[in-house]
């Protein structure tokens, strides 16, 4: 009998035909695919993209060169000078974020004392040349005036867990 | 009158950029017409020093670099040097810590095998299955985003128990999730277990008998296919698996089909594994409550001068881990991924060696290979889930 089934089932191409119904049964189901450049997936208040210089509601940067997201970066990607300000304040002079050697492990943000290095929600800064993701301080901080709104939701959003 | 004409062996150069590689693998193939003669895998193109760098760094650091071992499956490379560091301290991550790791192993579990189940039948000329599996992938890959922050390198995974705790919401999404995902297996197995193209193009295929498997350093599904019921979660259980309840699928054949029938069984038994952790998660703290291990909360840090002073230690100068060795294993998707860790007493790893399941799958190349044809190549190194993120290191 196991014979009969099996040389009817060879003969009729059955696993073949199922197969194939199976697929049109896929055809006929909503796409799942999305048109990207005009809708997006997802992405939750954790995302690690692209990093931001914050400053506080004042206007007032937040980074005091404490140097520690330096320190744990696993890439060395992050160079930072720093000298007392005429205030007397200590800020830093540069801040420079290599964007070709982060592997954005997001170990800088969890260092930062006082959330001024994050990384936000953007991940598209692809550019033509290597040169524009040598980033500087003033492009830090320029990400951070852009997406203020975005990284402030984020993180009260992860307040709890963090 | 006819000449006779005797056609020498030539040499044919099998990528680096050949699709079906698998990354850059180079295999040098000695062919005799279109049957193979000889198999010599060429490695070393993704060679990127992890080892020697894991010296350099702090144990915190170090984590990162084991995510971009093995690509597919990252947060389970990170379990096994969390448990190394973890038996070297002498702490052992709190119980919900415990769960939490063992849910997102097994999602990327699902997730390796998930690709290369896929790519496999890519490679012998099934297309369908890749594109309705990577649906799947990208669900996995947005839990993996909202409980670390990254679709792949997660650096979730730390020394004392986990990152950050998962999101409100996220277990119910994920079984939710589990709830439909058997059924996504058995339509995948609908077009492929079957099918009579799959079956030519792999059954009695690189078969390796249990004793050659054993010989050959084998481990994970590629043993077990072979017919050893042996699995590190049941044999040496490390974190939470002791409490949960699983089979070990094992193939009789050793041959790629077994293998493919493995992979899918383990999918199934993965579920499984994922539902019990969802439903016995414990409360409680994620990492441990050790101030000189694992970073205070920030509400805590801005507070308080002494968790302030202990934040700073952490980032800069890391934690000591007491001189000692050890060897920790964990199974890993594709098979024993191993650290073998020496600590100085200092605030890095003095060696840190890792142990890749598929450098050891790959070496036995030739052995499989030999005498097959060269289409069956590709079956073969399909059905061996090889990333070279992990042998080149």
């Amino acid at each position: 009998m196991g014979f009969l089934d099996r040389t009817a089932r060879s003969f009729l191409l059955a696993e073949l035909v199922s197969g194939m119904a199976l697929t049109l049964r896929y055809f006929f189901r909503p796409k799942v695919t999305i048109n990207y450049p005009y809708e997006k997936g997802p992405i939750s208040p954790r995302f690690k993209g692209e990093h931001a210089l914050r400053r506080y509601p004042n206007g007032e940067e937040r980074c005091i060169a404490c140097k520690l997201c330096e320190a744990i970066c696993p890439a060395q990607a992050i160079t930072i000078e720093a000298e007392p300000r005429a205030d007397g304040s200590r800020r830093t002079t540069r801040y420079d974020i290599d964007m070709t050697k982060c592997i954005y492990c997001g170990l800088c943000e969890e260092a930062c004392p006082v959330d001024a290095i994050v990384e936000g929600p953007n991940f598209e800064f692809s550019t033509e040349t290597r040169e524009e993701l040598m980033y500087n301080k003033d492009k830090l901080i320029a990400n951070g005036d852009r997406w203020e709104a975005e990284i402030a939701a984020r993180l009260k959003a992860d307040a709890p867990y963090r | 009158m006819t000449a006779e004409v005797e056609i020498k062996s030539h040499t044919m150069n099998f990528g680096p950029q050949h699709p079906a590689a698998h990354g850059v693998l180079r295999l040098v193939l000695e062919l005799n017409g279109e049957v193979v003669e000889r198999a010599d895998p060429h490695i070393g193109l993704l060679h990127r020093g992890t080892e020697k760098l894991i010296e350099y760094k702090t144990y915190m650091q170090a984590v990162p670099y084991f995510d971009r071992l093995d690509y597919v499956a990252p947060m389970c490379q990170e379990h096994t040097f969390a448990l190394a560091t973890e038996k070297l301290l002498g702490i052992t991550a709190p119980p919900r810590g415990q769960y939490i790791r063992v849910l997102f192993a097994e999602i990327s579990r699902i997730l390796n095998h998930i690709l290369n189940i896929t790519t496999y039948a890519i490679d012998v000329g099934a297309i369908t299955p890749a594109l309705w599996g990577f649906e799947e992938r990208e669900k996995l890959m947005e839990f993996h985003e909202a409980a670390c922050g990254a679709r792949l390198h997660a650096n979730y995974f730390r020394p004392g128990g986990v990152a950050k705790d998962l999101p409100a919401g996220l277990a119910e999404q994920i079984m939710k999730w589990a709830e439909g995902f058997p059924r996504f297996v058995d339509d995948i197995e609908g077009l492929l277990t079957e099918n009579r193209i799959f079956k030519q193009r792999t059954v009695d295929i690189g078969v390796i008998s249990l004793a050659d498997a054993h010989a050959w350093g084998f481990s994970g599904p590629c043993l077990r296919a072979s017919g050893a019921a042996w699995d590190l979660r049941k044999a040496e259980p490390y974190d939470a698996y002791a409490e949960m309840d699983f089979d070990i699928p094992i193939g009789k054949h050793g041959d790629c089909y077994d293998r493919y029938l493995v992979r899918i069984a383990e999918m199934r038994e993965s579920v499984k594994i994922i539902r019990q952790a969802i439903e016995k998660m414990p409360g409680g703290p994620v990492k441990v409550n050790d101030r000189k291990i694992s970073p205070p909360p920030r509400a805590e840090m801005k507070r308080s001068m002494e968790a302030l002073i202990h934040h700073f230690k952490l980032y800069t100068e890391g934690y000591h881990v007491p001189a000692g060795e050890t060897y920790t294993a964990t199974e890993a998707p594709k098979g024993e991924f191993a650290v073998y860790l020496i600590a100085d007493g200092s605030n890095k790893p003095y060696r840190c060696k890792i142990r890749a399941p598929a450098f050891a799958h790959l070496q036995a190349m030739d052995f499989l290979s030999r005498g097959h044809m060269l289409a069956d190549a590709v079956a073969i190194i399909g059905s061996l889930d090889i990333v070279f993120g992990e042998i080149d290191r």
